[in-house]
C-alpha cells in the first residue's frame, strides 16, 4: 500500500483563509470550483490583490467572502449588492465583486439586481446558481425550474423560473455570461475579462446541489449533474439572448444555453460632479 | 474653495431638515444614499444639490433596505455616510441597522418621524418611532438617538452624531419629527474651525498579515477599524464572530461578542447622553419632553412658575442610551414626574421602570403638536 502522500502548499494559499477550512459545503457542491476560477482570476488579474474586495450575502455561495484572504464582507441577505455599490463608490481603485447565490441574489435581492444593472454601477457580480435554496435545505426558489421538487414544493415546483441572462440583458448590464462548473477555464477567462469592464457584469455559474436539489430530481450525484452539463450545453453566439430558450430545465432533454450573452459599452454610473465657480 | 463650500459659515434662514443637510456637510459627510419620503425628502433633495459641490456622493438608491446597505458599504470603505428617512423606511432599514451594530460601522441614520404606524399622518408629526429606534432590529443591542427641537439642533446633532458614530463605531440616529423637519428658523453655522471632528480610532501598519481587526485593547471596548483596500484582508461578517473576525458558531464567543457590543455603549454611555435642564433646582413637579414637544413643555413650565408652582423641565436631548442614573437621582427629588410625548406613551414607560414611579402622561398620537396648555393643565393637576 502506497503511503498517503499530503501537499503542504497549494497554488492558491496565498489567496485563500487556509485557517477557515475544512469549509462547510457538502460532497459534489459546485461552489469551490467557482471560488476556485475567482481566486486564479484575482492572481491573474493586473489588480493588486489588496484592491480586491469580495462581498456576499447569506447562503452557501455566501460563505465565499469568509474563504477568501483579500478584504471581505458577509452581509445580510439580499443586500450585497447595494452595499457593494455604497463601497466602490467610496472608495473607486477597489475592484469590487459581490459573490453570492441564486436565491440570494435573484429572489430576497432582486430589485437590488436589475437596479444595478439598470445603472450599470462598477461593480462584478458572480451568481452560483444551483437552483434551490442550499442553506436550509432545498427549498425552490425563483431559478427552480418548473416542475422540480424542492421541500417546500413536494409536488413539483408550479412556478416558472427567471432566465437570467435575458433578465441581466434588458436590464442594462454591460457584461451578461453564464457558465457551468465544467467550464473551468472559461468561467475564470469570464471573470478576469469581468475585472477589465467598465460598468455593471454579470457571470451566473450552474453549478450542481447533489444534497439540496439533485435528490429530490434523481440526480444521483454532483458528477451525474456535471456530465449532463456536458452534454447539454450549447454554446451561444455572443449576444444571443433567445428568450424562452434559455430556460433551464434538467429532467428532459433540452439544451442548455451557455457563453457570452451581452458585451457592450454603456456608459458605467459615475456620481455626478459640479465644478463651483 | 471646497471646505469653503462645505461649512457655510454664517447667520442663516432655513428649515430643519436642510439644516440637517448642512451639518452632514459641515461634519464631512461624503456618501448620502437615501429614498425619498415625506417629510425627510428635504433632506434628500439639499443634499443632491450639494454633495455634488463638494466632490461627495449622492445616490438615491432603489428602496430603504438598498440605501442602508450603501451607507454601511460606503462606510466601511472610510467615507462619513448617512441615509434620511421616515418611519415607513426605517422599518425597512431596521435588518442592516442591526448589521451595522454586528460589524461596528459607524453611520447616521435620520429619521423625520410622521403619524404612524403604517402609512398614517405623511405630512404630520409624530414622535411615535423612539422604541423602534431602540428596539427595532432583533437581537440584544444598544443604539444612540438623538432628538433635535429645532433647526439649529438637526445641524449641531448631526454633527455630534457624526462624530459618536465614529467614536464607538456605532450606527447613531437622529429622531427628528415633521415640525422640526419644515420649520424655518435662523441656524448659526459656526467657522469650520469650531466644529469637532473627532474621526474614527485606526489601526497602526499591519505588523505581519496576521492582524485581528475585532481584537479590544482600550478599556473603551471600541476596536481600532479597518477600512477596505487598506492591505489588512479583513473578514467582516454579520455571524458571531471572534477577534480576527472569523465566525465562530459557539455560545462563549457569542456571548462574549454581544455582551462587549452592548457595553461598549453602556459603558461610555456619560460621554454619549445630552440632556438640558429648566429650573430643576428646586422642582417638586418634574416635566419630561423633547424634540418639537420640549418647546411647549418649556413654555407650559415657564408660565406655571410665574404662577408660583414649583415646576422644572428636563429635555432629552438624547433619547438613547437612556439616562438611568439622573432619572434615579431626580426621582429622589420631586413628587410629581409628567411626560409630554407624541405617542401613546413610549419614552414614559422607560421613566417608569427606571424610576420606579408612576408617570403622569401628556400623550398624543400624533398628527399635530402638544400645545402648551395641554401640559400646563396636566402641571397645574399635579400641583393642586
Amino acid at each position: 500500500m502506497t503511503a498517503v502522500k499530503v501537499a503542504d502548499e497549494h497554488p492558491l494559499d496565498a489567496i485563500i483563509r487556509a485557517d477557515r477550512m475544512p469549509h462547510i459545503w457538502c460532497p459534489g457542491c459546485g461552489i469551490g470550483i467557482v471560488m476556485r476560477c475567482y481566486a486564479q482570476a484575482i492572481l491573474d488579474s493586473q489588480v493588486p490583490v489588496d484592491q480586491h474586495v469580495v462581498i456576499s450575502g447569506i447562503g452557501c455561495s455566501g460563505r465565499v467572502a469568509g474563504y477568501m484572504n483579500i478584504d471581505s464582507y458577509h452581509t445580510t441577505h439580499g443586500r450585497a449588492i447595494p452595499f457593494a455599490l455604497g463601497m466602490k463608490l467610496a472608495k473607486p481603485e477597489l475592484m469590487t465583486t459581490v459573490f453570492s447565490g441564486d436565491g440570494d441574489l435573484v429572489a430576497i435581492g432582486g430589485n437590488h439586481l436589475i437596479h444595478a444593472a439598470r445603472r450599470n454601477v462598477d461593480i462584478n457580480v458572480i451568481c452560483v446558481n444551483n437552483f434551490n435554496y442550499g442553506m436550509t435545505g432545498g427549498q425552490v426558489g425563483p431559478t427552480t425550474p418548473q416542475g422540480a421538487r424542492g421541500t417546500t414544493a413536494p409536488y413539483g415546483n408550479p412556478e416558472l423560473p427567471f432566465n437570467l441572462p435575458y433578465l441581466l440583458s434588458a436590464s442594462g448590464a454591460n457584461f451578461v455570461a453564464r457558465w457551468t462548473t465544467i467550464h473551468v477555464r472559461q468561467i475564470r477567462e469570464d471573470i478576469l475579462y469581468a475585472f477589465t469592464r467598465p460598468g455593471f457584469t454579470f457571470i451566473e455559474v450552474l453549478a450542481p446541489c447533489p444534497v439540496g436539489f439533485g435528490k429530490l430530481n434523481n440526480i444521483e450525484d454532483g458528477l451525474e449533474e456535471m456530465e449532463l452539463y456536458r452534454q447539454r450545453c450549447v454554446r451561444v453566439r455572443d449576444g444571443d439572448v433567445r428568450g424562452d430558450d434559455l430556460n433551464i430545465d434538467l429532467r428532459e432533454d433540452k439544451p442548455i444555453y451557455v457563453g457570452r450573452f451581452a458585451d457592450r459599452d454603456r456608459p458605467p454610473y459615475e456620481p455626478v460632479k459640479v465644478e463651483v465657480k | 474653495m471646497m471646505d469653503d463650500l462645505r461649512v457655510l459659515t454664517g447667520k442663516h434662514f432655513m428649515n430643519g431638515d436642510e439644516a440637517c443637510a448642512e451639518g452632514a456637510l459641515a461634519a464631512g459627510c461624503t456618501f448620502f444614499g437615501g429614498y425619498p419620503i415625506t417629510p425627510s425628502t428635504e433632506i434628500a433633495e439639499h443634499l443632491a444639490r450639494r454633495l455634488p459641490e463638494v466632490d461627495s456622493v449622492f445616490i438615491q438608491m432603489e428602496d430603504e433596505l438598498g440605501s442602508m446597505a450603501a451607507i454601511l458599504g460606503a462606510s466601511a470603505a472610510g467615507a462619513r455616510s448617512m441615509t434620511a428617512t421616515s418611519g415607513p423606511g426605517l422599518s425597512l432599514m431596521m435588518e442592516n441597522l442591526g448589521l451595522a451594530v454586528m460589524l461596528e460601522i459607524p453611520c447616521v441614520v435620520v429619521d423625520v418621524q410622521r403619524g404612524s404606524p403604517s402609512t398614517g399622518l405623511p405630512t404630520m408629526p409624530g414622535q411615535s418611532d423612539v422604541m423602534q429606534a431602540r428596539w427595532g432590529s432583533h437581537g440584544d443591542y444598544e443604539i444612540v438617538a438623538y432628538s433635535p427641537w429645532s433647526a439649529q439642533e438637526m445641524f449641531d446633532l448631526t454633527i455630534l452624531a457624526f462624530n459618536i458614530a465614529d467614536r464607538y463605531r456605532t450606527p447613531v440616529l437622529i429622531l427628528g419629527d415633521e415640525v422640526v423637519g419644515h420649520m424655518i428658523e435662523r441656524v448659526v453655522i459656526p467657522p469650520k474651525e469650531q466644529i469637532d471632528h473627532w474621526g474614527r480610532k485606526r489601526p497602526k501598519e499591519p505588523d505581519n498579515g496576521r492582524y485581528e481587526p475585532f481584537k479590544v485593547e482600550d478599556a473603551d471596548l471600541v476596536p481600532p477599524m479597518v477600512h477596505a483596500g487598506e492591505g489588512y484582508r479583513v473578514h467582516f461578517t454579520g455571524l458571531t464572530h471572534d477577534e480576527r473576525g472569523y465566525p465562530d458558531m459557539s455560545a462563549k464567543t457569542h456571548h462574549q461578542l454581544v455582551t462587549r457590543l452592548v457595553n461598549k455603549i453602556r459603558n461610555n454611555a456619560d460621554q454619549i447622553i445630552r440632556t438640558e435642564g429648566y429650573y430643576l433646582d428646586d422642582a417638586q413637579i418634574l416635566v419630561v419632553a423633547y424634540g418639537c414637544t420640549a418647546r411647549s413643555a418649556q413654555r407650559a413650565v415657564r408660565e406655571a412658575r410665574q404662577k408660583g408652582i414649583q415646576v422644572g423641565l428636563l429635555r432629552l436631548i438624547s433619547l438613547w442610551p437612556f439616562p438611568e442614573a439622573l432619572f434615579q437621582e431626580l426621582a429622589e427629588k420631586v413628587d410629581t414626574i409628567i411626560v409630554a410625548e407624541m405617542n401613546l406613551g413610549q419614552m414614559s414607560r422607560e421613566i417608569q421602570r427606571v424610576t420606579g414611579r408612576p408617570v403622569r402622561g401628556v400623550f398624543h398620537a400624533g398628527g399635530e403638536m402638544i400645545p402648551p396648555e395641554s401640559i400646563l393643565e396636566a402641571i397645574r393637576e399635579a400641583a393642586a
